[in-house]
């Protein structure tokens, strides 16, 4: 199919998008929105509250207007094998007068009244973008708030304009950063154990990939931030390795952890059936152990087994179908493509919200010639590629969803709200039954009736 | 009766509002070739767009002028122009709507300056842009929504002659909500601009061909000529007179304006119906008579059930007074009215009815779904009417929910709930007897069995267990 990208697409977004094959340059990522363009990409406070909310017995008291804690409240699949806290949203819901005299004393009031309430050990503040303008000082009532109440208080900055979406991964990262800090009197063992970073436990996902890690003799010894809690943090350090699957948000604490505690780090995905082996296969080869390395292969050996007749029953229905993929991040993007091929699928499109330049780069090699790839897409460009390129599925989040059933294309939820797990073997076979379910329905035989008749 | 005045509260836990720019979206989709742009950070139109998306089941365009850092400390105007510009580009709108967050508010961008340089420097005399300065500390949605309303009329309106139209200008209901409203105006023969009409826009028919500005909406010229309208009815009895587009032309054009609540329940559909006759002259058809009959044999039918009812209404303020009347109409008598915005005229009327009936009822404005449980529990809510977020109710309470208004997110269909109109009301009230009985039916065997032969030789058996639930 003959296409140019260039040619209609605005001036300031022909850079994000490449067709592989065809342009030689780089794309352009990780860079703000254009004004105007109808980002599908969220906030600094969106990216930070997504990866700190999942832990499940803190306070998250967000410091701003209603809104920002209202559109988020326990809208998120994370489970919780414990406290139920995380999944309140509390606001400190500042008015025109706070922002006129300053929102500090409202603030402390705050967590006066949520420390009494709920007795948590630990209380994230996130800041808003007003808060990040009237100048209260975050630190200052958070670090007075934890002497009073002998806990501890962790500011987020995360002001909505002081970058993207993945500013706020870094604003998460950095308030991690110094809740595991261990305290210069505390002695800490390193055990043979692993932290898994880039796991929110939707639907429970993390519980299973903890399960395949203890099959193969080795611990989890926390999870970022899956069912996570307050006492499991403070045990960070102690692990032997790190390791990390969504990337975009987590690789900057596993650096920041090699750096403080010398805990190495590996990269790892569990969608689909070939990332999840290799995965289980590199955290074997991490220990060097002969038992774990037996024990990995059975363990992958009979999981195939099981879930492999299913998916290839729903490979020969999908077989030759196109799908166009517009998710979050960059681990994502990459295993879906793979995922797909599993089950006879060929990716036709493909872009991030916050993809960075070595997973494009990782991406244009997993993708045939022609695919459109593509940063921060906008709906006219989504639209534009999925009806160009033929695509009869596309996987995304809530906001992309009305616009494949309106264009009559069938759509996979691949976002946080998702209630079954996609993780692992067992959610490769929910994957392609989600993917079935979808493309193979009875509903688009309606559809193309009523185009030839309309 | 009793109200909680002293309501200050230093955290808000669990929210019963949205915030206004939000609101504001919704009535520039009710107006043909719409786009909006917010003018603040990236995630707003974005929090908003899934939000909105999520109960429309429709894609919702909405773009941001993306401040960063820099137009945060310098100034936004290159942002928003640029915005305006690739939005332009995209959309060819025919008109535009600009919101303001609680970034550009707090900042102190002038958008009214920076408009009129726009059009001048782009020579955009015909294009119409709009600008609402909706900061999200300045009110909730609903504030929002008003707003926003009266901000496209009072844009738009220009000295008409008069005419025989009437203007009917409606709250946030549903798509649903709105076509049949327009279905009853046809069935009486009355000549109408009905605004916000975003009855097509947020629920469009599945089309061979996707447009990204959908077919819909009222039109720009109508609007133009609603001061020359013979009256306008404005469902918004709640609305303050600074945010009422009604108001507006009454003051300005001398438009005679009827503010009548939302018609849901008999009496509020029938104050309708009289207003509408009155000003129209023309009587209500056999057809309309046929559905008020039917819905008042459905009060009948039900009336016993919905007698065990102690409900807990929260929303936006004009919902939760027609709810509330259909209740009380109904004796489902409301124990907790809740609202998350601030609403003086609400708290008004709502003691007024209230007051008839010398029942307690718990009436909380400025609240949360914290205040809410804690009240609904304390005065024995036996069933939630309000949008999805009352699952909170559900789950940590046991009171079923009847999912009515905005945003219904963890079902699909929010788009067509259908509740006012005498048809209308009678499916509401039909949802609302049957959740009642569904839940008396799942609990009744285990119950009578606790109190009457488990524990029967220790109670006091009396009627007075039996009927617990009723008492107010």
């Amino acid at each position: 199919m003959e296409m140019d990208a260039g040619l209609w697409a605005l001036e300031e977004r022909k850079d994000s998008i490449t067709v592989k094959g065809k342009h030689k340059k780089q794309l352009k990522c990780d860079t703000d929105s254009v004004a105007g363009c109808v980002s599908q990409r969220a906030c600094v406070y969106c990216g930070a509250r997504v990866v700190l909310n999942p832990i499940t017995d803190a306070v998250h008291l967000v410091h701003g207007p209603i809104g920002c804690a209202s559109y988020t409240w326990d809208i998120r699949g994370s489970l919780s094998s414990g406290s139920e806290l995380y999944r309140n949203s509390f606001s400190t819901d500042l008015q025109e007068e706070d922002v006129i005299f300053g929102g500090e004393k409202k603030l402390a009031r705050a967590i006066n009244d949520l420390v009494e309430k709920c007795n948590p050990k630990l209380v994230f503040v996130y800041s808003t973008c007003i808060v990040g303008v009237i100048g209260d000082d975050l630190e200052a009532v958070c670090k007075a708030a934890a002497k009073k109440h002998d806990i501890e208080v962790i500011p987020v900055q995360s002001s909505g304009f002081i970058g993207n979406k993945a500013a706020g991964y870094r604003a998460a990262c950095d308030a991690l950063t110094r809740l595991i800090a261990p305290q210069k009197s505390v002695k800490m063992f390193r055990n043979r154990s692993i932290n898994y970073l880039g796991d929110f436990n939707l639907a429970g996902e993390a519980w299973i990939i903890k399960n395949y890690i203890k099959q193969m003799g080795i611990d989890i010894n926390v999870t970022f931030t899956g069912d996570s809690n307050y006492e499991a943090l403070k045990k960070a350090p102690q692990a032997s390795l790190n390791i990390i699957q969504c990337a975009g948000s987590m690789s900057y604490l596993a650096q920041k952890m090699q750096e403080q505690y010398e805990i190495p780090y590996i990269r790892v995905s569990f969608l689909g059936i070939e990332d999840t082996s290799e995965s289980l296969r590199r955290i074997a080869e991490a220990f060097n152990d002969k038992e774990i390395t037996r024990r990995t292969e059975k363990l992958i050996k009979n999981e195939i087994e099981k879930v492999r007749p299913t998916i290839e029953g729903y490979r020969e229905k999908l077989s030759g179908s196109k799908a166009a993929v517009y998710v979050g991040g960059g681990f994502k993007a990459i295993s879906l493509i793979k995922q797909f091929r599993e089950i006879g699928i060929e990716v036709v499109m493909i872009g991030t919200q916050t993809g960075r330049q070595d997973e494009y780069d990782t991406i244009n090699t997993l993708v045939d010639d022609g695919t459109v790839v593509l940063d921060d897409a906008n709906p006219t460009e989504l639209e534009r590629f999925m009806v160009q390129k033929g695509a009869n599925l596309l996987v995304g989040g809530v906001k992309e969803r009305p616009l494949a059933y309106k264009l009559g294309v069938a759509f996979v939820d691949h976002n946080h709200d998702r209630k079954h797990p996609l993780s692992g073997f067992t959610g490769a076979v929910n994957f392609a039954r989600e993917v079935y379910s979808t493309v193979c329905s009875p509903v688009w035989k309606f559809v193309q009736q009523g185009r030839q008749s309309l | 009766m009793k109200r909680d005045k002293a309501n200050y509260r230093n955290v808000n836990e669990n929210p019963c509002n949205m915030c206004m720019p939000m609101g504001g979206i919704l009535p520039f989709k009710g107006v043909e070739q719409s786009m909006v742009i917010l003018h603040g950070s990236q995630g707003c139109a974005t929090y908003m767009r899934r939000h909105i998306a999520e109960h429309f089941n429709e894609p919702i365009d909405v773009a941001s002028s993306a401040l960063n850092e820099k137009g945060t400390v310098y100034g936004g105007e290159k942002n928003r122009k640029q915005g305006l510009d690739n939005l332009i580009k995209l959309y060819s709108p025919g008109i535009i709507g600009i919101l303001t967050t609680c970034l550009a508010e707090t900042i102190g961008e002038d958008i009214g300056r920076i408009t009129s340089d726009y059009r001048n420097e782009h020579e955009l005399h015909r294009l119409p842009i709009i600008t609402v300065p909706t900061p999200g500390y300045g009110g909730s949605h609903t504030e929002g929504y008003w707003l926003a309303a009266k901000q496209i009329v009072s844009g738009l309106a220009r000295q008409t002659p008069r005419h025989s139209k009437i203007n009917i200008i409606v709250p946030h209901i549903s798509p649903a909500d709105i076509r049949e409203i327009k279905r009853i105006l046809d069935r009486m023969d009355i000549d109408f601009t009905l605004f916000p009409d975003f009855s097509d826009t947020l629920d469009r028919p599945f089309s061979k061909t996707y447009k990204k500005i959908p077919n819909g909406g009222t039109r720009i010229a109508d609007i133009a000529a609603m001061p020359g309208a013979a009256a306008t009815v404005q469902i918004g009895i709640t609305i303050d007179d600074d945010l009422s587009p009604g108001r507006f032309l009454e003051r300005e054009f001398g438009v005679p304006l009827y503010n009548v609540p939302i018609p849901t329940g008999l009496e509020n559909m029938d104050l309708f119906m009289n207003v509408l006759t009155e000003i129209t002259g023309s009587c209500m058809p056999l057809s309309l008579e046929q559905e008020r009959g039917r819905l008042l044999d459905c009060m009948i039918d039900s009336h016993k059930y919905n007698f065990e009812g102690r409900s807990v209404i929260f929303g936006e303020p004009e919902l939760v007074y027609a709810v509330a009347k259909t209740c009380m109409e109904n004796g489902i008598f409301p124990v907790v009215a809740a609202t998350g915005s601030k609403n003086a005229k609400l708290a008004e009327l709502l003691t007024a009815e209230i007051d008839k009936y010398e029942r307690q009822v718990v009436l909380l404005m400025d609240s949360d779904f914290d205040q809410i449980r804690q009240n609904s529990t304390s005065a024995g809510a036996n069933i939630a009417i309000g949008h999805s977020d009352g699952r909170y109710l559900t789950e940590r309470e046991g009171i079923p929910l009847v999912r009515l208004g905005f945003p219904i997110h963890d079902r699909v269909g929010g788009q067509r709930v259908l509740s006012v109109g005498y048809l209308g009301t009678t499916m509401l009230l039909d949802r609302v007897t049957n959740t009642l009985l569904e839940n008396k039916y799942k609990n009744y065997r285990s119950s009578m069995y606790e109190q009457f032969y488990h524990n029967g030789h220790e109670n006091n058996i009396s009627g007075k267990i039996l009927l617990s639930g009723t008492e107010g």
